[in-house]
């Protein structure tokens, strides 16, 4: 058969007619999955704070909290569900690094604790250590020369 | 012994017979629009092993031993086994008839294994090599999952071009007598790469694969447009299977009323939240061993060209950036 069109013509009339993301309604439910994740965090903060805790104890504590939040939803195959409504609201707060580091140590449960959870548990988590420990080095050399 | 009609196309003059046949599905498929028509629905999607890959095999070999017993046939009756999965280095099927002792051939076709493996079985029993070969495949949602994309219980959001990998295993038994459906033609297909590099959109990589193997298959066989009731493509889903109807048309093929998708026919897209519909091996499998093959048991239809298609990319050709070849092979099946 001779294609009618080239690759780039064939890519660009398929697209054209895939069906599209509900932007809209995406964007709003990131908005309030996003915003209920973070209230979740700031009451835990504001009790925490009238217990007489530091500012910086209590925001310590308070992302603990939400870490274990994360990870419990997710052992409880509910945060998948969250992930999907959410999108970016369940994924950006602490929550969502929570459930992208617990998510592929259940998965891999099966080949071991050394070559499975352990080797595999970063598998989603790591390039975003990795480029947040790296881009803050470049944030504290940048700090201090402008200190000096 | 089999003519040669074309590049692409081989007309079986035996006719072989597939002469049993058996699917068994998971939950999902079970509660979509075929589900009275598998044989078994398993609701534990573990199937009582203790990984998802163990739960693929033996959905396999239950199917496997179905097939047989529908076919009123043991082991040593099967000359060929041809088998295969998604999973790397094709280890369901490996593992699915580790113990049967029937001389066996593991394929990678991705999702047109079934296609495939059918057009080699039928071969096969047409040269004379085999009284019966056991054609069978399997996928599975959970370990197709793992392998392709992310974790189960990772929060992210499905693109709406996605596809739902089919758990179960579908598979037939050809040979050389008998009544039941017979295969008459078979044309394999070329590996057609249009340049699509999103693993989420496969409805766009295999649309042009399956149109060039049907445009093909009635080229050389010179068969009618209006020869067969149903012309069925393996999953290329409501985005592929659109695409594919305009790129057949625009080469003067309209098949419109007759032409459907396995990916569109096994769920309920809307109700089931499948997005572009079914795919994996089992997703054309599945059909074919439950609803069409029972269609055309029944005389409800008596012609009938399936269509297997497969995307033949890895995660590490498309995370290196390669695009995805895709690839369709017919297989014209008749009541005679």
């Amino acid at each position: 058969m001779e294609q009618k069109r080239t690759k780039e013509e064939y890519k660009k009339w398929s697209q054209q007619q895939a069906p599209k993301s509900p932007k809209f309604k995406n964007s709003v439910m990131a908005f309030l999955v996003g915003g209920v994740i973070c209230t979740i965090g700031q009451l835990i903060m504001r009790a925490l704070l009238d217990t007489g805790m530091s500012k910086n104890d209590a925001s310590s504590l308070t992302t603990l909290f939400m870490i274990f939040l994360g990870a419990f939803l997710t052992a409880l195959n509910v945060y998948d569900d969250i992930g999907r409504i959410g999108g970016a609201g369940a994924a950006i707060p602490v929550t969502g690094f929570a459930n992208s580091i617990v998510s592929p140590a259940m998965e891999y449960k099966r080949e071991g604790y050394v070559m499975g959870v352990g080797a595999r548990m970063f598998l989603i988590a790591g390039p975003v250590l990795v480029y947040g420990i790296f881009s803050s080095i470049i944030a504290g050399i940048i700090y201090y020369l402008i200190k000096s | 012994m089999g003519t040669r009609l074309g590049k692409q196309t081989v007309r079986l003059d035996s006719k072989p017979v597939i002469q049993s046949w058996a699917a068994i599905v998971g939950a999902k498929e079970g509660h979509g629009p075929l589900g009275r028509f598998f044989d078994e629905v398993i609701e534990d999607e573990y199937f009582g092993e203790e990984s998802f890959e163990k739960a693929e095999s033996k959905f396999l070999r239950e199917t496997l031993s179905k097939i047989l017993m529908k076919g009123n046939v043991s082991t040593g009756d099967i000359q060929y086994i041809f088998a295969g999965d998604l999973l790397n280095q094709c280890i369901a099927a490996n593992f699915g008839v580790r113990e049967s002792e029937i001389p066996f051939f593991g394929l990678y076709g991705a999702c047109s294994t079934m296609a495939e493996s059918l057009t080699l079985g039928s071969l096969m029993v047409e040269g004379g090599f085999a009284e019966r070969c056991i054609c069978i495949t399997s996928s599975h949602f959970c370990s197709a999952e793992k392998q392709f994309r992310f974790p189960l219980e990772f929060g992210n959001q499905r693109p709406p071009t996605a596809q739902w990998t089919v758990t179960g295993a579908g598979g037939v038994m050809v040979g050389k007598a008998g009544d039941g459906p017979r295969v008459v033609h078979v044309t394999t297909g070329k590996i057609i790469d249009m340049g699509i590099t999103d693993a989420n959109d496969m409805g766009s990589a295999m649309a042009p694969a399956a149109c060039d193997t049907i445009t093909a298959h009635f080229r050389e066989t010179g068969l009618p447009l209006n020869y067969y009731e149903l012309i069925v493509t393996g999953d290329l889903g409501e985005h592929g299977k659109n695409l594919c109807l305009q790129l057949l048309e625009e080469n003067g093929i309209n098949i419109k009323e007759f032409y459907d998708d396995c990916g569109v026919m096994i769920y309920d897209r809307q109700r089931q939240k499948t997005d572009c519909g079914g795919s994996g091996c089992a997703c054309s499998a599945v059909v074919l061993a439950g609803y069409i093959l029972e269609k055309l048991s029944r005389r409800e239809l008596n012609r009938v060209l399936f269509v297997g298609t497969g995307a033949l990319h890895s995660p590490i050709s498309v995370q290196q950036g390669e695009s995805i070849p895709a690839i369709a092979h017919a297989v014209g099946i008749e009541l005679i």
